[in-house]
């Protein structure tokens, strides 16, 4: 299923549509703007141009990084693995499963784990996936997908929580928050103390130290990270950064940019496996860097999209996310970044709609970290489905006809005066006209104007009389 | 100093009376103002729509026809930053073309921010009896900058009340071919729009974009708001009465 058939459900979704403007009134994008504000909007200015600078500094040597990355790690004692598929970072998870006996897997959120189908490949291969995460915990219940990358469960309302946990706890029905966050944590603590391995995503990593680092709220990535036996960072290869300078910065940007926090609750930096000395720290520790298609944008025209650094911030201030809410995007990431990203990793003939998404009103990139030309990168992709003949055929026809005709002034002044007379009749008496022809999409839900004058401005310019005021 | 007027497609066919609101101000600014009769589309919906082809010949057509402009000005936020900011990309394989751009981008403006900001002498010679509240269009917001620019205009309207609308940054839904390819989602960013117009307790909308107006105005009447009025700023600061 599409965009189109998705949005349409998502737009008759009560909860949803509830739980989107209390989203928008109260959420992310007012915390944001007060804590810019706090920051003062000139040097956060600033601090986006550093970020900018720094994710294309990462990119521009990736390679030199990521090699830098690896042997740091290694030197510290942790495995670095590489994944050129999503079905091969699956495969080396498995085996690592196979290699410790691992039997359940305890999750803090990674988005890539959401790319590559872990929790399925896991299950499949007999070993329990657990997402730890307060939203992901709620959507594994659900069997349903995150729709937002920050807050995962933002379509479900309290009350469908409280169903999940009474259905899957076999507790009497709670109602507070308080009370079912407790149940949750009750819950968990027990898949905490008896799992075999951990799987944490990486919000960084450090080339300088071969760490890695996740910023949550939660504080559950820390016990993912230190409680099992195995712990397992997976992430996407982009997500290198040269030095502990420059994560320093891009945190500053990443936590009021996600969620208008000055510092996230818990961030955590790994770098190896527990050492001699080390009260606790998992036994073996396992990098899986994860290409699926990002090295396909590396020096080409979309470059620009792996500077991402995964806050949410296009998709809180997108209007049109807004609207429709996660699901109607169809893979992992949704808004103006899942916009870019899911044609450029699973295919641009397979979303065909998503870079149409968009009114290109620029609120994403105004308000992205690291200065992503979110809606020229949406351009580019609609630019690449016409060069690859991916455009209906009708549609295409339309344009060209339009740029045609208006390459042709006197054709274009001919076909404007019938096209005003013709809408001024559809348009009645109010001028407001219910049925367009050729645009029936326009009148789902509104009127089109009809023209106010029966001629167009260039005949009324040309008509005029010289010398004197132009007649109205 | 000659002053260039690019209607744009919309104003030429849906409101030729805010062309001659913006040539009455021009006017009153004492610029001898130029109207190539030929003048068509910019060709953003080539360019928005990815045909790139489409978008080149429109864009070299219009260079043709203003470059010999000391300054192009535009009613509509979306046309300016046509020239002024996607031209660059548009003609960026064509290195002789791209250097007739640049040099018409830096004197291509937005109605209300060549008033505000180039002709200082304008004379506002509007009226509007009530409160209005101002709609930022999404390009001339974003690409060229214009926010401060219209409501300094429209302060120096007499009998104007200038009111802000919760989010009167968000875009209205229209995004051009967005509007007819996702009319749902577009009317329901429009119902959003419409909502805080209502809230705001404005009389009317003013703005400076066709697509905002068609748009804002579809909505307003389809949900039953046959008084509010939707206003472009041109019509507003010139007194140009609807006809």
């Amino acid at each position: 299923m599409h965009f189109k058939p998705r949005a349409t459900e998502a737009l008759a979704n009560a909860t949803l549509q509830a739980n989107l403007r209390k989203f928008q009134s109260t959420g992310f994008t007012a915390l944001r703007a007060k804590a810019v504000a706090e920051f003062g909007l000139e040097l956060f200015e600033k601090l986006r141009g550093e970020g900018a600078a720094i994710r294309d500094r990462s990119l521009a040597n990736l390679d030199a990084w990521i090699e830098r990355f690896e042997a740091q790690a290694v030197g510290r004692g942790a495995q670095v693995l590489y994944a050129e598929s999503r079905d091969e970072a699956c495969e080396l998870l498995i085996d690592i499963c196979r290699r410790y006996g691992v039997k359940k897997a305890i999750k803090s959120k990674s988005m890539l784990s959401e790319e590559a189908g872990v929790n399925e490949a896991l299950s499949a291969a007999g070993v329990t996936p657990i997402e730890t995460d307060l939203g992901e915990y709620i959507l594994q219940l659900a069997d349903e997908p995150p729709s937002h990358i920050i807050a995962p469960a933002l379509h479900k309302s309290k009350e469908d929580v409280a169903g999940l946990f009474q259905t899957h706890h076999h507790r009497p029905r709670k109602d507070d928050i308080p009370s079912m966050t407790r149940e949750a944590r009750e819950v968990l603590r027990q898949h905490f103390l008896s799992a075999d391995l951990g799987i944490s995503g990486g919000n960084f990593l450090i080339a300088e130290t071969g760490s890695g680092v996740i910023v949550t709220n939660e504080g559950n990535g820390r016990m993912v990270t230190t409680l099992p036996r195995v712990h397992v960072c997976i992430t996407g290869i982009e997500k290198v950064l040269p030095t502990l300078e420059d994560f320093s910065t891009l945190l500053r940007l990443l936590t009021r940019s996600a969620t208008g926090q000055p510092i996230s609750n818990y961030v955590s930096l790994f770098t190896g496996p527990r050492g001699r000395h080390d009260s606790d720290g998992p036994e073996h520790m396992v990098f899986i860097l994860v290409d699926a298609g990002r090295t396909n944008l590396v020096g080409g025209d979309m470059q620009e999209m792996l500077r991402c650094i995964r806050c949410g911030a296009c998709m809180n201030h997108c209007p049109v996310y807004r609207a429709v809410g996660g699901h109607s995007y169809g893979w992992v990431y949704p808004g103006p970044m899942g916009s870019v990203l899911t044609p450029s990793y699973v295919g641009l003939e397979k979303a065909l709609d998503l870079p149409h998404a968009a009114t290109l009103c620029g609120a994403c990139s105004v308000a992205c970290p690291v200065k992503i030309p979110l809606p020229e990168l949406l351009r580019k992709l609609r630019e690449k489905q016409v060069e690859r003949d991916l455009r209906p055929r009708a549609e295409m026809a339309a344009i060209r006809l339009w740029s045609w005709t208006a390459q042709h002034p006197r054709l274009y002044a001919l076909a404007t005066a019938i096209a005003a007379r013709f809408l001024r009749i559809l348009g009645g008496s109010d001028g407001m006209i219910g049925m367009l022809p050729f645009g029936r999409e326009w009148t789902r839900g509104r009127y089109f104007p009809a023209p106010k004058s029966r001629r167009t401005f260039r005949a009324l310019y040309a008509a005029r009389p010289k010398g004197l005021p132009p007649a109205l | 100093m000659r002053v260039g007027l690019f209607v744009t497609c919309l104003v030429d066919l849906m409101r030729p009376s805010i062309g001659f609101a913006a040539l009455k101000l021009l006017e009153a600014a004492n610029y001898e103002i130029v109207v190539p009769e030929a003048q068509t589309c910019c060709g953003q919906p080539g360019w928005n729509s990815g045909d790139r082809k489409s978008a080149l010949a429109l864009a070299e057509k219009l260079i043709d026809e203003f470059e010999g402009c000391d300054y192009v000005v535009v009613p509509s936020g979306s046309c300016a930053g046509m020239i002024r900011v996607h031209f660059l990309e548009v003609f960026r394989d064509e290195p002789f073309l791209l250097a007739r751009a640049e040099r018409l981008a830096a004197r291509t403006y937005e109605l209300t921010e060549f008033l505000a900001k180039v002709a200082k002498r304008a004379q506002i010679s509007g009226g509007f009896e009530g409160i209005v509240t101002y709609h930022d269009s999404c390009s001339g917001l974003r690409e060229l900058g214009v926010k401060a620019q219209p409501r300094q205009l429209l302060a120096k309207v007499a009998g104007l009340e200038l009111v802000e609308m919760e989010e009167c940054e968000t875009c209205c839904g229209f995004g051009g071919t967005f509007s007819i390819k996702f009319g749902e989602i577009s009317s329901a960013m429009a119902e959003k729009k419409c909502a805080n117009i209502e809230a705001s307790g404005a009389q009317a909308v003013v703005l400076g974009d066709l697509g905002c107006m068609l748009n804002i105005e579809g909505r307003m009447r389809a949900r039953g708001d046959s008084k509010t009025r939707v206003l472009h700023v041109a019509e507003v600061l010139a007194g140009v009465k609807e006809e």
